[in-house]
């Protein structure tokens, strides 16, 4: 899923200062699982915006909305009907559905609620960690299912670096060093020989590298 | 027993702290109330287990919501009190009474009371 964090309350206040009327969308996927920007995420923001607007003495009207998903067309599409009754929109979904919705209505200034952090994992409840990159070209298959691009620190495809001790990185004692677990797992699935094989350098232009990526399946296409 | 505590105590009544979620604190406030406190069962003595404990959590991130918003964390508060120690029911009502009447009213009574007026 993508992990998001609220923004500070602060930051958004100030999005919103003039506003009188506002529209505050959440998001039903990735955001609602990492209790950032679901339904229960939207109540408690905008409850606390219409507290911390009335103790300045002034009214701010706010309109809960939580959609299926923001990154699709059909979800958005439900707001058009209201959106132009509001002054301004602040969305709980990850960066990408902020930009969707402000890609849809082009008049209404939309404000991000939360921060989008990266793709990841609940590890357990309450904590969560990054395990893709969307490099464009998976290494999973020749790394026991360990991503080195999202887990080694230097992105490294063939062994650790010096950094490591005792299966941790140097750049934080709390992280496992991503080799290590490579290394351990290769191991118990009986394939540590596969390790001898090098790596190749990686087509980099799959990933950020090659500019802002898209997909287009022409099979799909109506 | 025949003990009082101030009248201005409401009691909500809920099956478990754990029940109680950051809306539920969030909109006491929201709808004028100058504090709230949660009573939970003592600390490991939660019929559910872990409800009193999930409920302190959440009153934690609560406090901190409404330091951030400036309605004041130290308006609310999370007590735990065997259900059968009367005198210390009382008792809490009557400190976090003081401490309210202390604090002064909810920073947003005026402007609900002229929402409702108008």
């Amino acid at each position: 899923m993508i992990v998001a964090e609220k923004k500070p309350i602060d930051e958004i206040i100030g999005f919103v200062r003039d506003c009188k009327k506002i529209l505050v969308v959440g998001c039903n996927e990735c955001v609602t699982v990492c209790y950032a920007g679901g339904k229960k995420e939207v109540e408690i923001l905008a409850s606390a915006l219409e507290m911390a607007f009335m103790k300045e003495g002034k009214e701010l009207e706010v309109k809960e909305v939580t959609l299926e998903r923001q990154c699709d067309h059909e979800y958005l599409e439900e707001i058009r009907n209201i959106i132009d009754e509001y002054d301004a929109v602040i969305s709980l979904a990850c960066g990408v559905g902020v930009q969707f919705m402000a890609e849809k209505y082009f008049r209404t200034p939309i404000y991000p609620g939360v921060d989008t952090l990266f793709m990841g994992v609940t590890e357990e409840r309450g904590v969560w960690a990054e395990r893709c990159q969307g490099c464009g070209q998976c290494m999973l298959g020749k790394t026991a299912g360990i991503c080195p691009v999202s887990r080694c620190a230097k992105r490294l495809f063939n062994g650790p670096c010096g950094g490591s001790t005792k299966g941790k990185c140097e750049i934080s004692k709390e992280l496992d060093c991503a080799w290590q677990l490579i290394i351990d797992r290769l191991k118990e699935l009986g394939r540590l020989d596969d390790y001898d094989e090098l790596i190749a350098i990686k087509d980099w232009s799959t990933e950020r590298a090659g500019g802002p990526r898209r997909l287009v399946r022409e099979d799909l296409q109506p | 027993m025949r003990l009082t505590y101030p009248d201005s105590i409401r009691i909500i009544r809920l099956p478990c702290t754990g029940k109680v979620d950051v809306i539920h604190m969030m909109k006491a406030f929201q709808r004028g109330a100058d504090g709230a406190y949660v009573v939970g069962c003592l600390e490991g003595e939660c019929h559910f287990l872990t409800g009193n404990l999930r409920a302190k959590k959440r009153v934690v991130y609560t406090k901190k919501l409404l330091d951030e918003i400036g309605i004041g964390g130290e308006r609310l508060e999370m007590y735990n009190i065997a259900a059968s120690d009367g005198p210390r029911f009382a008792e809490v009502a009557k400190e976090m009474h003081e401490r309210i009447k202390a604090l002064g009213p909810n920073p947003i009574k005026g402007a609900l009371q002229n929402k409702k007026a108008a």
